[in-house]
């Protein structure tokens, strides 16, 4: 079994290391159609990965993503002239970080499904409140952005991507990580265990909130124009959510599998088949609810178990993806 | 000296008193039951002690140190752990892990991870379910996870337990199983303090009772003078214990 393990982990590390050298050199060879595809894959993975870190492992449905990505877009659109691009992705994800901390003080006393509407509610604010001071103060609807060639809008999201997955990967695997399981396992005994569970769900949304502003400052150069129904809308909030259970929470990877999967969807079929694209969503979404209840990932997971009884190997994967240091 | 005093501690929900001034003290060292029928404020008095709840007047005391205010994870910290009536455990996570939890936060010191890990399994051991430990606690009976729980609660390293209901459901074997390991775990020198239905084991391990009935405490005492206590005769005990005990 250790031997199995073993191999396991080169694999894992050889086979992301691989992809990782394919995604990097695409803008080398690629189409431009290819490379954006992929850029619009690498958005969804920031903001399914830093959803399922959050709500994910506490329970807490979070409907938020939406608001920090708006708020990303727009400090790429008002700070553009003032500071470089690099400057403008940590800004805008400390932005987000400080809207989710305000936020979370806020609300997250609140439960389950008031918890979900509370921060429903804050994208449809932060959207008016945007449009309001837009039309009051610069007299106008929406922001132009430069664009930016589509090669360093790829590399700076990939950079989002790579800064986002470690973190997270660390943080899971962290005590913070097991103090987030143990709220979403009973929120109640966590806090008799001695987490001081309001500081762990506002800290880790805050955090969660900052890889999702920085790709809305990366992808903000991408659509030229947004306004604030553009950059607040209820859509980034939707797909990572429906990624996450496409892809399912259990593993690390289920939520880059959600991505990966819609990402590519969306790109090929939204494009000019778009009532395929929301048919196919709705027909994919419903068979893995009824069939898949832990996702592709869970699926994936079956399989491998199912395989490794076959050739009498028991399976190491349970070990490694708990925090057990 | 008492390690833990309480001095008119009340809690209305509404006009409703739950728990009214209610007076009472335990001793380092102790096994202290805490009896009475359904309704009468055992487990609300404990969601007191843990700060599950606010009190709505009156004052706590462990140690000599004031609890008012404090919420349950800095009470954890202190020193004050406590195991549930219906079972709070982390379904999805194997047994050992729900036993790191409490000893990783539990303490307040920051503890290593080499270290958390071995006091979880010592806990584990220390409660009969190393064998399981692996096992996700779902899969496990109410009680074991009942066990889970006093692991955990062990876990964090308390000076004082707080049991709730442990025995609650287990056949008479099982009970004095339950039984012995209450009496091991005083023996490290943990106080305890617990709610129990089952008569034979609050009379064969407390050295003190305290009765309480419509929030109020009616009684306190070693368990002979509680069980031949007219009134908590008519209003818990019946008269077939007093002719039995």
């Amino acid at each position: 079994m250790g031997l199995f393990a073993r191999h396991r982990k080169l694999l894992q590390v050889g086979s992301l290391a691989l992809l990782l050298i394919f995604v990097a050199t695409l803008p080398l060879y690629g189409k431009t159609f290819h490379i954006n595809m992929v850029n619009l894959i690498l958005m969804y993975v920031v903001l399914a990965v830093s959803w399922a870190m959050f709500s994910g492992s506490t329970g807490y449905m979070s409907l938020a993503p939406a608001a920090s990505f708006g708020v990303g877009m727009y400090t790429m659109a008002l700070l553009q002239y003032e500071l470089p691009f690099p400057v403008i992705i940590v800004v805008g994800g400390l932005l987000s970080f400080m809207l989710a901390l305000l936020t979370g003080l806020v609300t997250l006393r609140l439960k389950g499904m008031y918890f979900a509407i509370f921060t429903f509610g804050l994208i449809v604010f932060m959207a008016r409140i945007v449009a309001y001071l837009e039309s009051q103060i610069q007299h106008q609807r929406g922001q132009h952005i430069i664009q930016l060639d589509s090669s360093t809008i790829f590399y700076a999201m990939l950079g989002v991507v790579v800064v986002t997955v470690l973190v997270i990967y660390f943080i899971r695997r962290s005590r913070v990580g097991l103090a987030m399981q143990s709220i979403g396992g009973n929120e109640d005994a966590a806090e008799h265990m001695g987490i001081n569970t309001t500081m762990v769900k506002v800290l880790t949304f805050a955090i969660s909130s900052i890889f999702m502003g920085a790709a809305g400052v990366v992808m903000a150069p991408r659509l030229i124009y947004i306004n604030a129904d553009i950059a607040f809308s209820p859509v980034y909030s939707f797909m990572p959510i429906v990624m996450c259970i496409f892809g399912g929470m259990g593993q690390f990877h289920g939520p880059i599998i959600g991505a990966a999967v819609f990402g590519y969807l969306e790109k090929t079929l939204k494009s000019d088949l778009s009532t395929y694209f929301y048919l196919g969503f709705g027909i994919i979404m419903v068979a893995v609810i009824l069939f898949l209840p832990n996702g592709i990932g869970g699926l994936i997971q079956m399989l491998q178990g199912k395989i490794g009884a076959r050739l009498k190997l028991r399976k190491g994967g349970e070990a490694g993806q708990h925090a057990n240091t | 000296m008492p390690i833990l005093e309480g001095h008119g501690i009340t809690k209305h929900f509404g006009g409703l008193a739950a728990v009214s001034n209610v007076d009472f003290h335990i001793d380092q060292g102790e096994i202290v039951g805490l009896i009475g029928p359904n309704g009468a404020g055992k487990t609300t008095l404990f969601n007191l002690i843990s700060a599950a709840l606010p009190l709505s007047s009156g004052e706590i005391r462990f140690k000599g140190q004031k609890l008012n205010g404090l919420k349950p994870h800095r009470i954890c910290k202190m020193g004050i752990s406590r195991t549930f009536q219906e079972t709070k455990v982390f379904g999805n996570m194997p047994v050992l892990q729900n036993v790191l939890v409490g000893a990783f936060f539990g303490t307040p010191t920051r503890i290593s991870g080499a270290d958390a890990a071995r006091e979880a399994s010592q806990a584990l051991e220390f409660v009969g379910l190393s064998a399981m430990s692996m096992t996700p606690v779902k899969d496990l009976t109410l009680v074991s996870q009942k066990r889970v729980e006093v692991a955990r609660a062990l876990a964090t390293k308390p000076e004082l337990l707080l049991l709730d209901e442990l025995m609650a459901g287990l056949n008479p074997a099982e009970v004095s199983e339950a039984m012995e390991l209450v009496t091991k775990i005083r023996d490290k020198g943990i106080t305890i303090l617990m709610v129990e239905h089952v008569m034979k084991a609050i009379m064969g391990i407390c050295e003190r009772v305290i009765v309480l009935h419509h929030g109020e405490k009616i009684a306190e005492g070693t368990c002979n003078e509680i069980s031949c206590n007219k009134t908590v005769i008519d209003i818990y005990l019946g008269e077939e214990t007093r002719a039995g005990s």
